[in-house]
Order: structure tokens, then sequence, then C-alpha cells
């Protein structure tokens, strides 16, 4: 079978991860979701055989591999049955730790992120709280400065690895005036003074360790922060993209496996004279089932693409979330249902993957969560944009584009070059939604401005195609072919575009 | 930004809208009254090359790859019509691929060409009265006497079916035959009549019962080898079910691209009703599954250029995306209120199209049958005529 994904290293690595985990893992299973808990020896051995930090960099002990082989890790960790098992790795490797790697400082790097691929680390993200949960701006843990310290007071709960973990990611208000801008992420130990945890019991993922963390005055060094203050949310953001991505993979994989079993059962079980698997009605059930499990993973695996071309596919993860932990609900009901009352008993793992699947619909977002923000995209035409990493100057304006540019930036080199230009006799107006520059070339020299008035002739073009035009790496005549640039009202002033920006 | 369209897909499929919003769209309401497309359309589509995309350029195609169709299916669904839709494409997609597949030099000689300029026009037809699923029960027959074949029996639900030029026949050479064989017989033949069926929906095509009543059709009217006809059929339905499912896609990508206007134009109780959370998420969950269908039918597309065995999945694909078609014609309807009943408004038409998807080019019911048999009894449908591989 055609492969557009995984090269013959993927597939070799995927063997050699596999055959561990069915060495390693699968047997302690059952005796980890009794314990409800995890041995801290299972990730060391896995951070000794390079499984951990695929796409870490080298420096720190990672692998620097490309994210299909972050897929192959979430998809066969996914296989083993325990929601528990599976999420308290993927919750190290992709959703807290990274936040120290995208954006942390390199002292901070320097001195978690080794652990974490060796496996000797295990980490949380503190966001939800008793009182917050969706309504992420709204959190109350409070981190006020003072000298070189925070001073950590609130409490968060559902914290995944949250008992037995080592240090949290931690969402804070280091300025309560200010709503979402005043967020920062701040790295706690788990053991520092004035922290404490109790454990949740919970549904499923019992051998996960779910917390709820009071913070009372906890001093934690300035030099912990994760970036810059105030940015907290957008990291957040962005983070949540890779969460909620990885959560997809994760959700179809967990299909592929309840399938197989089921389909196993079926072939084994008898009613009636014969196989169960003959029956019409369980068989068109698995059809209907694996067909949507195909089209999901596909199109999982087109977002986990377009995120390995660095894409900000923030529309694409939610619809992936959403789609693939419905499904998996699904299916795992259904498959529930065709192993009769043997899926009622933990002597079959069915049981367990229907209730470990339950909480994908909630945790990482809820599935209302993902269609508020779906139809604001599509709906209200809203757009999200990649936070900056906090090398450059921190400040997220709308109308940047993908080089980090922003209208203000070139807006003098604009007036330049139109200056020089021969004047266009009418006014050009481009639109890129939130912004307007508008070209009055009616004098003896094309003016230009920031005014969103009615022109001769209307421009509407992304920002980002823009500042391709004007460096002239977008032909316009092919840009208005391929509708990347629509043009309203006068074409003439639109042929010369070339001229204006030549 | 695309993985699979470049920049020449996005010239054609620009220049393509052009033609068909100024050339087709405002007739398709005439060609919905009078129940069929004037002959007259097939030779526009011919001159503009749009029949002939992927077709060797030996007969007059344009041997383009598989993303000009694909975009072709596409745009040709933004004409909210399945009748139209289903008239065009029977003839290059059904009729057409049979030939060039099968057909011999002469056969190809004589049906490419003229095809491909829509000065002639094919239908495929298989399903009869007594049986449509089961193929291999159906019962015409194409008994030998010398040179000719002497054809009995009838077919039915077959599109192109009345006005089409020949009709591509699947008939049993011997009454008792388990096999099934290939034959054209040309419409003008003494003894083949058609009766045009009223409709739900796909108005503008000319779906038809066709009967034959002892027509004389010489041997070489033989499509391929005699016998093979099922394992055709077989084959070529990855491509028919895969564009079955592209257009189950296309019709809800337009659905949602009209709902998505009317919602923000229409008020009630003084706000946008686009601002109504409920309706908010239904278009999320619907833009969702849309979107998920798209990659899943865009990513075998491109298997299938790549030459693979696709049988499990085009029927996933296709009962996917019919399924889809239905759940969003009816939603979107849901949304336009007192307007969606209407036939000033799109959804009316597509709603009853819509429920085509899931009964033509194989009910639902018999591809969960394939997929469950090759998921769950191993059964390998793979021929050895498979000449895509
Ligand atoms: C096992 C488990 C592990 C978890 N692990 C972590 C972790 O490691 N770190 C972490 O920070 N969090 C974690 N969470 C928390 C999880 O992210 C939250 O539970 C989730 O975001 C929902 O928040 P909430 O529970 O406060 O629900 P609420 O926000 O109170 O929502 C309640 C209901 O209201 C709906 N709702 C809310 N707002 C809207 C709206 N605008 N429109 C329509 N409906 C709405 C929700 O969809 C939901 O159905 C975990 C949760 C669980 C159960
Ligand atoms: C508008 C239109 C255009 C068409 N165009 C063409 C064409 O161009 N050429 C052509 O050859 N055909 C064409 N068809 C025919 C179409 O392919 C058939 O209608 C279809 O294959 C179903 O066959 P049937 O109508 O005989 O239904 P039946 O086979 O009688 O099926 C009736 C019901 O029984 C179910 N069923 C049947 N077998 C099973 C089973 N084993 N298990 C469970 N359920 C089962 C079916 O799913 C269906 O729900 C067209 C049909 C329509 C309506």
């Amino acid at each position: 079978m055609n492969n557009y994904y995984f090269t013959e290293e993927h597939n070799l690595f995927r063997e050699s991860l596999r055959t561990f985990l069915h060495k390693e893992v699968m047997p302690n299973i059952d005796q980890w979701e009794e314990d409800q808990r995890i041995p801290r020896d299972v990730w060391k051995k896995m951070g000794d055989m390079g499984f951990l930090g695929l796409s870490y960099p080298s420096q720190y002990g990672g692998m620097e591999l490309d994210f299909f082989y972050d897929v192959i890790f979430t998809e066969e960790t996914s296989k083993m049955f325990s929601g528990g098992f599976t999420i308290t790795q993927l919750v190290v490797q992709y959703m807290s730790s990274t936040y120290i790697l995208k954006y942390g400082s390199e002292k901070l790097k320097a001195k978690y992120l080794p652990g974490i691929i060796s496996g000797e680390l295990i980490s949380a993200v503190g966001i939800s709280e008793p009182g917050a949960g969706s309504d992420v701006a709204n959190i109350q843990t409070k981190a006020i400065r003072e000298g070189e310290h925070y001073v950590v007071n609130g409490s968060k709960t559902f914290i995944t690895n949250g008992v037995y973990g080592d240090f949290i990611v931690t969402v804070v208000k280091t300025d309560p005036s200010k709503g979402p801008a005043g967020v920062s992420l701040l790295v706690i130990d788990r053991n520092a003074e004035g922290v404490s945890a109790t454990k949740l019991k919970k549904l499923g993922w019992h051998s996960s360790d779910t917390a709820e963390l009071a913070f009372d005055n906890v001093k934690v060094p300035v030099e912990n922060l994760v970036g810059e203050e105030g940015q907290g949310f957008y990291y957040l953001m962005g983070g949540l993209q890779l969460e909620r991505l990885v959560g997809g993979v994760s959700a179809y994989s967990g299909c592929e496996a309840i399938m197989g079993y089921t389909l196993q059962y079926m072939s084994e079980r008898s009613a009636f004279g014969r196989p169960i698997n003959r029956f019409q009605v369980l068989r068109h059930r698995m059809a209907q089932l694996a067909s949507e499990i195909e089209a999901c993973k596909q199109f999982v695996l087109y977002c986990a693409r377009l995120h390995n071309d660095g894409k900000y596919a923030v529309k694409e993860c939610s619809m992936a979330k959403l789609l693939a932990t419905e499904l998996s609900d699904k299916t795992a009901y259904q498959c529930l249902q065709n192993f009769g009352g043997y899926g009622f008993m933990e002597e079959y793992k069915v049981a367990r993957m229907f209730r470990d699947s339950r909480v994908g619909t909630i945790g990482g977002g809820t599935s209302e969560i993902m269609r508020e923000i779906i139809a604001k995209m599509i709906i209200d035409d809203v757009s999200y944009e990649a936070a900056s990493q906090p090398s450059s100057n921190g400040a997220v304006a709308n109308g940047k584009s993908e080089n980090g540019l922003s209208l203000d930036q070139i807006l003098n080199g604009i007036q330049s070059k139109a200056a020089d230009a021969k004047p266009l006799g009418k006014t050009l107006k481009f639109d890129f939604g939130n912004e307007q520059l508008f070209i009055d070339g009616t004098g003896e020299k094309n003016a230009v401005s920031k005014d969103n008035k009615e022109a001769d002739c209307s421009v509407d073009v992304s920002f980002e195609d823009f500042v391709a035009l004007t460096k002239g790496k977008l032909n316009p005549m092919n840009a208005v072919m391929s509708g990347k640039i629509k043009i309203k009202g006068d074409m003439g002033v639109a042929m010369k575009l070339q001229s204006l920006f030549g | 930004m695309s993985y699979y369209f470049n920049e020449d897909h996005q010239l054609f499929r620009s220049s393509l809208r052009d033609f068909l919003e100024k050339e087709v769209r405002p007739n398709v309401r005439q060609y919905e009254a009078d129940g069929e497309i004037p002959r007259s359309l097939y030779h526009r589509f011919g001159e503009m090359g749009y029949l002939g995309l992927g077709f060797p350029e030996k007969y007059g195609g344009l041997n383009l790859d598989i993303w000009y169709s694909v975009v072709f299916i596409e745009e040709l669904c933004r004409m909210n019509s399945g009748g139209l839709s289903a008239a065009i494409w029977a003839h290059p997609g059904l009729a057409l691929t049979h030939i060039l597949a099968e057909g011999n030099e002469k056969q190809k000689e004589k049906y490419l060409p003229s095809g491909i300029l829509g000065k002639s026009i094919g239908c495929l037809a298989i399903t009869e009265p007594f049986g449509g699923s089961d193929v291999q029960a159906l019962r015409t027959t194409a008994i030998k006497d010398g040179d000719h074949y002497i054809v009995n029996g009838s077919k039915t639900f077959i599109t192109n079916g009345v006005n089409s030029d020949y009709i591509v026949t699947a008939v049993k050479t011997a009454p008792e035959n388990k096999m099934i064989s290939m034959l054209i017989i040309e419409r003008d033949r003494k003894g083949v009549s058609a009766t045009k069926l009223d409709k739900l929906g796909w108005r503008a095509s000319d779906t038809g019962e066709i009967a034959f009543d002892e027509v004389r059709v010489p041997v070489e009217n033989l499509l391929g080898a005699e016998d093979a006809g099922f394992f055709y059929i077989m084959q070529h339905f990855v491509s028919e079910r895969l564009g079955m499912a592209l257009q189950g896609l296309a019709y809800s990508e337009y659905a949602l691209e009209v709902t998505l206007k009317y919602v923000n134009e229409r008020t009630a109780f003084g706000r946008k009703i686009n601002r109504f959370q409920v309706l908010r998420h239904r278009i999320a969950q619907m833009a969702s599954e849309i979107e998920m269908n798209k990659a899943f039918i865009y990513s075998l597309y491109q298997r299938y250029a790549d030459g693979d065995y696709l049988v499990k999945e085009a029927s996933m694909a296709k009962l996917l995306a019919t399924q889809l078609n239905d759940k969003v014609a009816t939603e979107c309807l849901q949304m336009f209120g007192g307007y969606g009943f209407m036939e000033d408004y799109p959804m009316a038409r597509m709603f009853r199209d819509a429920r085509l998807g899931q009964i033509g080019g194989g009910t639902s019911e018999i591809l969960c049958e394939i997929i469950s048999k090759i998921m769950i009894d191993q059964v390998n449908y793979k021929t050895p005529i498979n000449k895509n591989k």
C-alpha cells in the first residue's frame, strides 16, 4: 500500500517501538490500572531506547526527527488499551514541555528538557482551575512579582501528572488587571514549598494520576518564567494546536485498536450456530465504523502534514480533535455492543476503552469549544496568528505576515516606492480585511495612507500575498488568475500594479 | 495552499468556473424543467475540451492528469443540478471509460474522437428492472447467431438512457451463464426502444428504461473479452465511486457556501441568524465533516493516480460522502427556513438530488457488503485485468 507520510525508516522505528511496548508495557497494563500509577522505570527504559524527545533538539538529547515520528509514537502508545498510560507521556512530550522548548530561556531548557527526554522527569500542564476550564481567559491563579521571585497563589484542577510529576508548566496571571494580556506561563516544581496535590477519583484513565493542585504562597524564581510576561495566552493558543492534533492522532489510533480487537472477537464468538461475524447488521456496523475511522485517519494525517510543514492550522487541528474524539466514543460504544455481556466485563479490554474514550471530547478543549473556534473562523472570518518567538519583539499584531512584518513596518518603503512610480491617475485600495492601504494616484505623486476610503479599484488580498507582491515574488496577473487577489472596480488600475512595485 | 492542485489546475478551475457561470448556470432551470440537457450543451463541452480531459491525445483528448478531472467534477457540481452533472458525466465517466479501457482499436476510433467532441453520446446500462444490486443475476441475453448476437431483455434507471446514441450494455451470452459480457448497442438498431422515467430528483437527466427486442448486434460490438464483464464493471466501479464520492463532497461544500451566505444575511429576533449558537455549531460540525471527507477523497485520488488497489477505500469514500451530502442538504435546508422549501433557493433541489447518492452506483448497503467482505472475510477483488497497476 502506498504511503505518503511514512518512509522505510519510519516503519523500522514503528516496529522497534511496537516490539518494546508489547514486551514492556502491554503485560503490565492491568496492574498499573489497578495501582492507578505507572512506575517511573518504564519511562526511563523508553528514554534509554531513544523513544522520547523524538523531535527535540539533539543538544538536550533529542533526536531531531520529523513530526511523523511523533505521530508514530502517539499511534503506537495509543494501541496499549489504556488511555491512562498513553496520556501520561503524551502530556510530557507534546502538551507541557513543548512550551519550554518553544518559548523558554536557554537556562530553562537546559534544566528541564534533558530529563524529559531521558525519561527521568515527568511534566504537567496546569491550565484548568476549579472555576475556569473552557473559559481559559478567566483563570484566577496569581503570580505576583516580588524581587527575584513570583509569589503564586491559587489552584488548578484535573491536572494530569499533577500528583506524581516533577514540574508543572502553570498558567498564571502576572497582571490580574489585564485579562488575557496579563497571562503568563511559569514552571513550578511539584515539590516546591506551598504546592500540594489531591488525587482525584475518576471514571476512566485509571493508571493516570489526575490532581487538584493548591498553590499557597509558592515562591518561584523569576527565571522560571517561560518566554515573556503577558504572552502566556498566545503561547497557549499555539501549544493547544499541537495538543489537539496529538489528541486526534491518539483517538483514531485507539479506534483502530478497538476495531481490530472486536473483529477478532467476532470471528471467535458463536451464536445461533455461526460466528457472530456472519450477522449482516454487525458486519455493516463494522464496515461503517471502519470507513469513518479510515477517513478520519487520513484527515488527521493531512493535518499532521500541515503541522510538519510549519503551518499554523488552527481550524484543521480543532476539526481533527473534534471528529476523532467523537468517533472514538462512537466506536467504543458500538464495539462494546458487539461483545454482548463480555463487553461489560473487565476481562475484556473493550470496557476500559469505553470509559477511557469518554474524556476525549472533554479534555484539551471540549467538543463545544472546538465548534466555537471553528464557527468563529468560518462564520466570522476570525483568523488566528501564531505567537511570535520571544526573540523577536513579542507583540502579536493583527495583519502580520508569515515573515513577521506588519503593515506599519513596511508602510515607509511602500510610500517611497509608490512616490517614485508614475502616478496611477486613479485611486486604488488594498484591503487586507482588518487593515487597508489607500493609494491616491490623482495628484502629482502617488500618495499612500492607511485610510479606508472608496477607491476606483479595490483589491482584496491577504497581507502575506501583498508583501509577496511588493517584493516581486508574486506576479500580479498570476495572482489574479489564481484567485489570490480579487479585484473590484476599475481593472485598468489593477493592470498597473506591476509598475507600482516593479 | 494545496498539496494536490498546482497553479495550472487553479487557472483551469477559474476559467471553467467562468464558462459554467456564463453558459450553464442561466439555463439550469430550463434543463430541469425539460427533463434533459440539450445536445448543443455536449457540443459546447466537447469544443471546450472538457469531455476528454484525461483521454489520450490520439483520440482528441487532452491527456491531462487526474486533478483536472477532479476540478471538472467539483465545478460542475457547483451548478447544483445532480441531473446536469450526471448527464454530462455518465458519457465520458462511464461509457467512454469502458470503451477506452476495454475497446479494440476500431471501437476506440469509432467512439472516442466523436465522443470527446460531444458529437456522439453514450450511456452505461447494467441495472435491470429485476435487480440492480445483484449485478450477477442480470437477465438480458445476447445469444450468438452467426456473426451477430441477438439481444433480448431490458434495462432500467439508465442515465442518458433515452437520448444517447449507443448503449454500453451488460449482457449474458447464455441464460444460464453466471458470467457477464459487455456489448455496445447502437440506439438506431431495430428492436431498441426507451421510455423516460419520472423521478424525485436529478431532473435534468433523462433516466430511461430500455427494452431490447430481438436486436441484432454484430459480434464485433463485443467490448473486451466474452464473460469478463463483471471484472470490468468492478474495476471501473473504483473510479465511478470515487467520482460519486467527490460529487457528494462537492455538493456539500456548495451547500455550506450558500448557507454561510444566507445565515449572514437573514435576521430573526433582531440579529443575524448566524449569531445563534445552535446554528453556528451545526455549521462547524458540517464544515469539519466536509474537510475530513475532502482530505480522505483527495488522498484516494492521489493513490488512484499512483495505481493503487482501492476497491475498499473507494467504497468507503462513496459511502461516507453520499451520507454526508444527505445530512448537509437536510441541515442546510433547515437553516433557510421556509425559503429552503422554495425553488427560488438552492436547497430544495439539492435536497432531492442528494437522495440519489446512497442509491446509484451501488447502494450504501452494497458498499457495506463489499467493505465487510474485504475486511472480515478477506475477500480479494483484485483481478488480473487491473490495468491501473
Ligand atoms: C481526566 C482529565 C485530565 C485532564 N488533564 C488536564 C491537564 O493535564 N491540564 C489541564 O489544564 N486541564 C486538564 N483537564 C481539564 C480539561 O481541559 C477541562 O475539563 C476542559 O477544558 C473543560 O473545562 P471544565 O471541566 O471546566 O468544563 P466547563 O468549562 O465548566 O464546561 C462545562 C460544559 O459547558 C460547555 N461549555 C462551556 N463553554 C461553552 C460555550 N461557550 N458554548 C457552549 N458550551 C460551552 C462545555 O463544553 C461543557 O460541556 C483534564 C480533564 C480531565 C477530565
Ligand atoms: C437516477 C438514477 C440513475 C441511475 N443511473 C444508472 C445508470 O446509468 N446505469 C445503471 O446501470 N444503473 C443506473 N442506476 C441504477 C442504480 O445503480 C440501482 O438503482 C442501484 O444499483 C440499486 O439497484 P435497485 O434499484 O435494483 O435496488 P435493489 O437491488 O432492488 O435494492 C433494494 C434495497 O435492498 C437493499 N439490498 C439489496 N441487496 C442487499 C443485501 N445483500 N444486503 C442488504 N441490503 C440489500 C438495497 O441496498 C436497497 O436498499 C440509476 C439509478 C437511479 C435512481
